[in-house]
């Protein structure tokens, strides 16, 4: 069981911006997500984009506000359970939360804050008849063991980075790989792109564009594909393996399930005092939460994260005082040992 | 004096909404359904109106000549669900005073 201070489910910019604000008042932080890297939105749809409205940043690419924030937050040595999305929790006797990760993670800890964004991402799932039927039995929407495809015939759908990424390392693995697309055209990296034309040409790669998969055919499991090129019959290819690639959507998904009051697909919090849900001990902050005047902005997920540490402390320090401390007179204690001070002033006389 | 133009949404439920979308005030479609509430939030442009999701598409039901299509819009419908030949991404239409009289359909949620 990982035990912590404050359990931080989603590690996008509020919940990094937590660990760093936690730290200050010597709270630990572990944070869980269901994305394989740390950054949630800002990382896994646009990395590459530009954000204007961060303080002191005129500009700055969401990928790189992502490397600061983890650089800001690094000597609080957060612990971190990604690839895993929170599924149950469970009040204990003593107060505290367990929460069980879809994969059977658990966490212990006295706070939990539910730094969401809009949810977890799930693949997109495209809409065939009988797909339900074949998943994990010759349907997956994430290649977590490429093993698992040698020598075997693969399908991928889709237009794509990953599409095109997994096409070109499966060419090397599976047996057969084909790849469908609705257009003729991929929307990738460049060189991503040249390389299955060349795989293509050496006929390691069976491209057929523009075209759909249009069914799931197999008995107990997937034995074969129909794809539909348009104004043409549907024709079935025979596969062990079907992996549409149609990027993720964030769901809510199982924190709805908690017992925390929604509107509006978001969690109802306080925001006169500090963003606590319905259920004392849980917070929710970004853009997860909602209240009167609710602004979806990363600035306001890091002003949330600050109030709600200061509620934290005091459940965990129940009745230890608490007065605030400027980072500039007082400097930062890492856990890792480490200190960051101002310089001191130099006082010497000039003759 | 800059005037709103009117324009008719179906939502998701079918249910018709003749709205006011002011043209001064830089908004798309898709900011326009939410300044509605014409879907809920958060299945309503989930990526911020990037083109990196397909949220806000929806079927552009009448003859208006709209802003053309750009490259980032198109590779996002070839990967989206439910398009149709009228398929459009909410987001990357902005209002303006020749919208007067459209109509659109929310496609439905993915």
């Amino acid at each position: 069981m990982i035990q912590t201070d404050i359990l931080i489910i989603g590690a996008g910019p509020t919940g990094l911006f937590t660990v760093f604000e936690a730290g200050l008042l010597k709270m630990k932080c572990h944070l869980i997500d269901a994305l394989p890297q740390a950054g949630g939105q800002c990382s896994e749809i646009y990395p590459k984009k530009p954000i204007y409205d961060i303080p002191a940043y005129p500009e700055i690419l969401a990928g790189d506000l992502t490397e600061k924030l983890l650089e800001q937050c690094k000597q609080f040595e957060p612990g971190f359970t990604l690839g895993e999305r929170a599924e149950t929790i469970e009040k204990q006797a003593d107060g505290s939360f367990v929460v069980t990760t879809n994969k059977g993670t658990q966490h212990q800890a006295p706070v939990v804050a539910i730094a969401g964004g809009l949810g977890s991402f799930e693949p997109r799932k495209p809409q065939l008849d009988n797909l339900a039927l074949y998943e994990d039995n010759g349907i997956a929407y994430m290649i977590k063991d490429p093993e698992v495809y040698r020598n075997k015939k693969v399908v991928i759908s889709g237009g794509g980075d990953s599409a095109l990424d997994w096409s070109i390392f499966l060419s090397e693995v599976a047996s057969e790989v084909t790849l469908i697309h609705r257009r003729n055209e991929f929307r990738g990296a460049l060189d991503s792109v040249d390389k299955v034309q060349e795989l293509k040409n050496a006929g390691k790669i069976n491209l057929i564009t523009p075209a759909e998969v249009t069914a799931v055919l197999g008995k107990n499991k997937l034995e074969a594909i129909e794809v539909t090129k348009s104004g043409a019959p549907p024709v079935r290819i025979e596969t062990d393996s079907f992996i549409p690639l149609f990027g993720l959507s964030p769901k809510l998904g199982p924190i709805s399930e908690w017992g925390l009051e929604i509107e509006k697909n978001a969690i109802k919090v306080n925001n006169a005092l500090d963003y606590q849900t319905n259920i004392p001990g849980i917070f929710a902050i970004g853009d997860v939460n909602t209240y009167p005047g609710k602004l979806k902005l990363i600035l306001c997920g890091f002003h949330e994260a600050t109030l709600m540490c200061q509620a934290a402390y005091k459940i965990i320090n129940p009745g230890k005082r608490y007065v605030l401390k400027y980072t500039t007179v007082s400097g930062i204690d890492g856990f890792d040992g480490s200190r960051k001070e101002a310089p001191k002033a130099v006082v010497k006389s000039i003759n | 004096m800059d005037q709103d133009v009117q324009i008719k949404i179906t939502d998701r439920d079918g249910n018709l909404h003749e709205i006011a979308a002011p043209v001064d005030m830089a908004l798309n479609l898709m900011e326009v359904v939410r300044l509605y509430e014409l879907a809920p939030e958060g299945t309503i442009g989930i990526c911020g109106g990037m083109a990196m999701c397909a949220s806000c598409q929806c079927y552009v039901l009448t003859e208006h000549s709209l802003r053309e299509m750009q490259d980032d819009e198109e590779a996002m419908l070839s990967e989206a669900f439910n398009v149709k030949p009228n398929s459009r991404l909410g987001c990357q239409i902005q209002i303006t005073p020749e919208m007067e009289g459209l109509e659109i359909e929310l496609a439905p949620e993915d």
